[in-house]
């Protein structure tokens, strides 16, 4: 009986033992760590691969040009697994025990406003390099985003829904998504205000399969067209149920649609959607042309938004580190904060009081299974 | 009126696929008393064997008609989990047949999560695009109600498995073994039926039913990923326990129901003020409803046949 009890108070004493003298190594070492929080698996898999994929690449890119302040740096990533809750839980991982200097992360807005407060508190500057929400950078002044903002995206495609001379309009919104009822919100103020009328506000919530009862209720009211502020994954399936049920009005969305699986999915479901977007592939800018050649070395494809922007996070915060000279979260925050007209991937960014970015957006449409570019919009 | 309408379609397609996948899981109750928590894995992995198969096959059946070729990818999608279906039996609630029945139950979810994340490591985790078995046109009936083609074969394809289960299960002697180990395993066993051999055939049949559902299901919803087994899944045991567990015409009942009211919800809960996102919360307020007031299911008590 004895020796049973002494062995089962064995193991969880080695193992913190083990765990001590990790915590010991990590003291010792040399290395700026930076953090990320990524959703590798699950819903918004495609978006957290891409992010990690431009984040990598920035890290690699540093290294190889000999690291920041004379040291190496270290990225540790997380996977939240598009779950809602799982992004705080990883993140004061990240923090309280990886004691990382600064924190990348996420794309949802959701799961960024999960990580938003945890970093504030800790006072860990944290850079988004998607989320769009408006919210996300009011958390505190430790949070940062290398994106435009929601409501700005909304006006854009209310603009744009106009002038395409779509009057009457229904909406589909993701209820389980910040960012999606934000981006409706947004589209709806501006939309209503400019003489468009939102004829039916249907939702949905993420990992749904069937939206023949929403889209239903959509064919008895016969619209110009569907605004739908979703995510790949279910906009996809929205697109090619609404045209099983023999609805043809053309779709239009925000960067959530950003992905190649859309159109694998919803094949000719979204020929001639458009939707609202960072930046363009097909930009002829220096930047632009030569980040694309440089992925296509290494992945042989396009990159996405999400890679572009997560090496712009990344990239925007080294430089902050060099400048400030420390890694120190009060110093970089400051240099942050004052960031103007740093040369991005995505346009260049000019950080505003609110820590947002001002960037111009693309509208681009879905031609014969390729996406295109429309137009630009300037802030 | 043809809103109405198109709300009812839409609810009996989707209920038809609940009421396979409830199938399994009121076979395997019947014979063995547990709920299988993997079932909903297994149609995840039917519908990746799907994609698969139409991968490696699918350059050597373009020559022919489509229906030959969904056929076989069906057929051999079924015999592939059905050996699974089988194997999960035999490595994980084999050993646990005669322990209490709470470790069987903790197992399938074990097996279940084992499935899943193991999927996630080899399909990987992104949302793959289902290729449409069944070339995609619209039918169009009276009036403005639409219905496809996919839909139309799904529908079918689900009768007439359910009429095939049914002459299985109520006229060969498999059937009537599966029968007779429902009604008292000691007693079949003492009148010669093997058991064991009885039990792997339903979880054959209930695995090969589970991968139907999930190829008809990617057909539908043209995009899998390891985890969509679980929604559906849980939304069929509900069907089977509203219908009352172990009752074959009760499952299928049971997964009409959860389909229609599902979809009606989904249409007309905006209309009253509810958020769309109610319509799944519904399927769980009919099965406490159930519970509560008839715990045996809408057809458990009045059919004692058990399988």
């Amino acid at each position: 009986m004895l020796d049973r009890l002494l062995s089962r108070a064995a193991l969880p004493l080695s193992l913190s033992f083990a765990l001590f003298l990790t915590g010991c190594g990590k003291e010792a070492s040399t290395d700026i760590v930076i953090g990320e929080v990524a959703s590798l698996t699950g819903g918004t898999a495609a978006w957290g691969k891409a992010q990690n994929e431009g984040v990598k690449m920035a890290v690699e890119e540093i290294n190889a040009a000999g690291g920041i302040l004379g040291k190496k740096v270290k990225l540790i990533t997380e996977d939240d697994q598009s779950k809602n809750g799982e992004a705080a839980t990883v993140t004061k991982k990240l923090v309280s025990r990886e004691n990382v200097v600064a924190l990348i992360g996420e794309i949802a807005s959701s799961k960024s406003l999960e990580m938003a407060p945890i970093c504030q508190k800790a006072s860990v500057p944290m850079i988004s390099p998607g989320s769009t929400n408006p919210k996300v950078t009011e958390v505190g002044d430790f949070i940062f985003r290398v994106c435009f903002i929601d409501p700005f995206q909304g006006t854009v495609m209310a603009k744009f829904a106009l002038s395409k001379g779509w009057k009457k309009m229904a909406v589909m919104t993701d209820v389980k998504q910040d960012y999606s009822v934000g981006l409706t919100q947004f589209f709806k103020e501006h939309f209503t205000k400019n003489g468009g009328t939102l004829a039916v506000e249907q939702s949905f919530s993420t990992g749904d399969k069937d939206f023949k009862a929403q889209l239903t209720a959509i064919k008895a009211a016969g619209v110009d067209a569907i605004f739908v502020p979703g995510y790949y994954a279910e906009v996809g399936l929205i697109a090619s149920q609404a045209r099983e049920l023999g609805i043809n009005a053309p779709m239009c969305g925000g960067d959530g649609w950003d992905d190649a699986s859309l159109i694998q999915v919803a094949g000719k479901a979204v020929e001639g959607c458009y939707f609202s977007n960072h930046f363009s592939t097909e930009d002829k800018s220096e930047a632009i042309q030569g980040f694309v050649k440089k992925y296509q070395s290494l992945k042989n494809e396009n990159p996405s938004t999400f890679v572009a922007l997560g090496y712009d996070s990344t990239m925007l915060l080294f430089d902050a580190m060099k400048k400030a000279g420390s890694t120190d979260g009060k110093a970089v925050r400051d240099v942050l904060a004052r960031t103007k007209d740093f040369p991005g991937i995505t346009g260049n960014i000019t950080l505003d009081e609110k820590r947002n970015a001002t960037k111009s957006a693309v509208i681009l449409t879905i031609k014969d299974g390729q996406i295109v570019y429309v137009e630009t919009v300037k802030p | 009126m043809e809103q109405f309408l198109q709300q009812l379609l839409n609810g009996l397609f989707l209920g038809s696929i609940y009421a396979l996948i409830a199938l399994g899981y009121t076979m395997v109750y019947g014979v063995l008393r547990f709920i299988n928590f993997a079932h909903g894995d297994v149609f995840m992995l039917g519908a990746f064997s799907g994609l698969y198969l139409n991968k490696w096959l699918g350059p050597a059946l373009a020559p022919f008609h489509w229906s030959l070729s969904l056929t076989v990818i069906l057929v051999l999608s079924m015999a592939l989990c059905a050996a699974l279906g089988i194997l999960i039996e035999f490595l994980a609630y084999r050993p646990l047949r005669n322990r209490p029945r709470l470790n069987v139950l903790i197992t399938a979810i074990g097996v279940s999560l084992l499935i899943e994340y193991t999927g996630q490591l080899v399909f990987g985790a992104t949302q793959q695009p289902f290729p449409a078995l069944i070339p995609a046109d619209n039918i169009a009936l009276t009036g403005n109600l639409a219905v496809t083609n996919t839909q139309m074969i799904v529908f079918v394809t689900v009768v007439v498995l359910l009429v095939a289960l049914r002459y299985i299960v109520m006229s060969t002697r498999m059937g009537l073994a599966m029968r007779a180990l429902s009604l008292n395993p000691t007693a079949s066993a003492l009148m010669g039926v093997n058991n064991s051999v009885v039990i792997s055939f339903t979880f054959g049949l209930g695995s090969a039913l589970a991968a139907a559902g999930g190829i008809l299901y990617a057909s539908l919803y043209p995009s899998v990923e390891p985890f969509m087994g679980i929604i559906p899944g849980l939304k069929a045991f509900i069907a089977a326990v509203l219908g009352g567990i172990g009752n074959i015409p009760g499952a299928a009942l049971g997964g009409l129901i959860i389909g229609v009211t599902e979809t009606l919800v989904g249409g007309y809960s905006s209309a009253i003020g509810l958020p769309t996102g109610y319509k799944d919360g519904v399927a769980f307020v009919i099965l406490i409803l159930i519970l509560l007031f008839k715990p045996s299911g809408l057809l458990g008590k009045t059919e004692r046949e058990k399988v």
